[in-house]
């Protein structure tokens, strides 16, 4: 879980401290938004496919009970049993509810930035049961005990040398052995193990087809086919919007997604749930969990089109330089600062500031969701909430006050002009300006406004 | 053809050389130049930071100042943009606001789209190497280039007017449109990582040779130049219409 206390400008500096580890962050990341330009440049429909992906999600939206209801009888058709949540503690009671009655004692789990959003592990491990993540990357953040920093790649923010020295501890591997297939092998041999062992396979889900009842799950490691495959029980838990209306629409997403993704033209395993093998059981458990009340706000409802594909972090130049651990939310970058404040504006509020507004996440976003509007829009709500604070707002009352007064303005303007360069560095080097290594600009005699009047009365 | 010019809070004070170059420059294409003085802060900051009536009474005061011109034209793509395509979070049944929007330019775009212009009113040797800073919201609100996330054909409208400089050398950094981390009141809200960002993007414009970074907007221009000077570094940011007007090597 993960900590709602979290102020993004304070973690992000204590980040940047080590600015050798930041800078290899940065670069890890950018590569991957330029792995995902090259494949996308392949596609001359590229832009084509967002505007349908857009389209589609928006009709979807439009009438999403309707599809829900679709998918559910489907889906009950086919023998599945689907339940409802309202919110994140009730998904953790119906999946708890389902394992303690067959007796469950492991769970393995895939993917699923959902069940983080719940806080499922913590619930479960609380009731005896044994959660095993067999994503590799959530793998490695369980056993370090914290939150995934991406919602594609749960362990960007580490390095080879760190998670030799994890395995080295948790799974007894060489000391010091950094060849990242021999980590990998080791993880693989450890995972086996637990996909063998366990009773019931949790896994995501990334498309629910209403047309079918079928739920799609995308993974590059195979795990969530292992840990389905294996033992009996299959729960999948999906939040309501992960809805599209037919088998057909389904191609438009599978090209969009791993591309945004991770630049591949496709993942590994695309895989189609639609039943439980003989003598299973499949469960599929829908959350809202705040889900609704997003949808009906004017302003937000859009964040729900988004697929988890978290191209808008691998190009937020200020996620890169600051980590995931750096937000409050358990899904961080542009859309979990969105959908973060659309949780809880105090917890999260943060987040909005944490974005220059260049706009780049709203471009990469293959169903065009206006992220960064959507973040100075999550502003107003924060200033509106009393969430600023008082220093900073009192500055933006002044600054209120001086643009419908211009002639207190420009003489406060000259103030600073007179007084900025007498002012001893000593006073100024400590300013939020100054303090991480900028100067102040050169401040010019006089100001246009003042030259412009010397050049109009010579002119006349 | 009057047109007005919309000068920025902070351009009007701390750059006034390229308001002023701004202004010859249009002057120089037999423009009839206003400068209404009334004119104080469009806002942006007040939005931005989730002032909504400040922020709307900023838009209803701005388009009481200029609605009676036939343009308005700016030397910064930030605050056009707010003014041209955020006033209608705020005032978007304003008649006069409606009215206004579409005369609203930024200054490379009125030159190319209404004057179209094909040489510069008095021509201009500049025999350095430049690296263009493509500002984010020309970018990305004005559509002045192509940004590098879509998949559309390449154009540039900094790199079509610098065309008409003879002697200069264009260059394009390494990321050519990553932000500079500048980002308004995100500068001194989360100064580290703005600092950070703005570093790296000195360091990209370094790494092209060129002498000066040359971009259309001062406020990006100023968060790299705090961060040059602080540095020592030799390279220089101009605005573009510093270089338009041939005073480019004197700054």
């Amino acid at each position: 879980m993960k900590n709602d206390n979290i102020n993004h400008a304070a973690a992000a500096a204590a980040f940047l401290q080590d600015r050798e580890q930041a800078r290899w962050h940065d670069s890890a990341i950018w590569w991957v938004r330029q792995k995902r330009d090259m494949q996308a440049k392949q596609l001359p429909e590229w832009e084509q496919l967002r505007a349908l992906a857009q389209q589609i999600k928006a009709h979807t939206l439009s009438r999403l009970d309707d599809y829900l209801q679709q998918f559910q009888a489907n889906a009950e058709k086919n023998g599945v049993t689907v339940h409802w949540a309202a919110d994140a503690d009730e998904h953790n009671r119906i999946v708890h509810g389902i394992l303690a009655a067959e007796g469950v004692k492991k769970l393995v789990k895939s993917k699923s930035m959902l069940t983080e959003e719940c806080g499922l592990n913590p619930y479960l491990e609380q009731h005896g049961i044994e959660v095993i993540d067999t994503d590799l990357g959530e793998r490695i953040v369980q056993l370090r005990q914290e939150p995934p920093s991406h919602i594609v790649m749960p362990a960007i923010h580490l390095k080879k040398e760190q998670i030799s020295e994890l395995f080295h501890r948790e799974l007894g591997t060489e000391a010091g052995n950094n060849d990242p297939t021999y980590l990998t092998h080791a993880a693989r041999a450890n995972l086996r193990e637990h996909f063998l062992t366990a009773d019931a396979g949790l896994t995501g889900v990334n498309f629910a087809i209403a047309e079918t009842g079928g739920v799609v799950v995308c993974t590059n490691e195979g795990n969530a086919d292992l840990g389905t495959a294996l033992p009996p029980i299959h729960i999948a838990s999906m939040g309501l919007e992960k809805i599209i209306p037919r088998l057909e629409h389904l191609g438009v997403f599978t090209r969009l997604l791993a591309r945004s993704a991770i630049g591949s033209p496709i993942t590994t395993y695309t895989s189609h749930f639609h039943r439980a093998r003989p003598g299973g059981q499949m469960h599929i458990v829908i959350v809202d969990n705040g889900r609704s009340d997003i949808l009906g706000n004017d302003d937000f409802y859009q964040s729900l089109r988004c697929i988890r594909c978290g191209a808008c972090m691998n190009t937020c130049p200020v996620y890169r330089r600051s980590t995931g651990h750096s937000y409050s939310y358990i899904i961080p970058g542009p859309i979990g600062s969105t959908l973060g404040p659309s949780r809880d504006i105090k917890k999260h509020g943060s987040m909005a500031f944490a974005c220059t507004t260049c706009g780049s996440c709203s471009n990469v976003c293959p169903v065009k969701i206006n992220l960064h509007e959507q973040l100075v829009l999550q502003r107003k709500r924060a200033f509106d909430a009393g969430t600023l604070k008082p220093a900073k707002k009192m500055g933006l009352l002044a600054m209120r006050f001086l643009t419908q007064h211009p002639s207190l303005m420009d003489a406060g303007g000259k103030v600073m002009r007179k007084v900025v360069p007498i002012v001893p560095d000593s006073l100024t080097r400590h300013s939020a300006w100054s303090r991480p290594g900028r100067a102040l600009p050169e401040m010019p005699e006089q100001s246009f406004k003042e030259m412009w009047q010397a050049r109009q009365e010579k002119k006349s | 053809m009057k047109v007005a010019l919309f000068i920025p809070c902070f351009v009007n004070d701390l750059y006034p050389h390229v308001a002023m170059a701004t202004a010859e420059l249009l002057e120089g294409y037999g423009v009839d130049v206003h400068y209404p003085l009334a004119q104080s802060c469009c806002g942006q900051p007040l939005s931005n930071n989730g002032d909504s009536q400040g922020a709307c009474d900023a838009a209803r005061r701005f388009t009481g100042i200029f609605k009676d011109y036939d343009y308005v034209v700016s030397p910064s793509g930030s605050c056009t943009a707010h003014v041209k395509h955020h006033y209608p979070w705020y005032i978007a049944d304003n008649a006069d606001y409606q009215a206004l929007q579409p005369r609203i330019y930024e200054i490379v775009e009125f030159l190319q789209d209404v004057l179209k212009v094909e040489k510069l009113p008095k021509p201009v040797y500049f025999p350095h190497t430049v690296s263009i800073h493509q500002s984010c919201h020309g970018l990305r609100e004005l559509g002045h280039a192509a940004p590098s996330e879509l998949m559309i054909p390449y154009h540039s409208r900094l790199e079509r007017i610098l065309q008409l400089v003879d002697g200069i050398e264009i260059k394009q950094p390494e990321r050519r449109d990553e932000c500079c981390g500048f980002g308004g009141t995100f500068s001194v809200d989360e100064p580290e990582v703005s600092v950070a960002m703005g570093e790296d993007r000195v360091a990209q414009h370094e790494a092209t040779g060129a002498q000066y970074i040359v971009g259309a907007d001062p406020s990006c221009l100023m968060h790299m130049g705090g961060i040059i000077r602080h540095r020592c570094r030799p390279i220089r940011p101009l605005h573009i219409v510093e270089i338009l007007t041939g005073r480019g090597g004197a700054a």
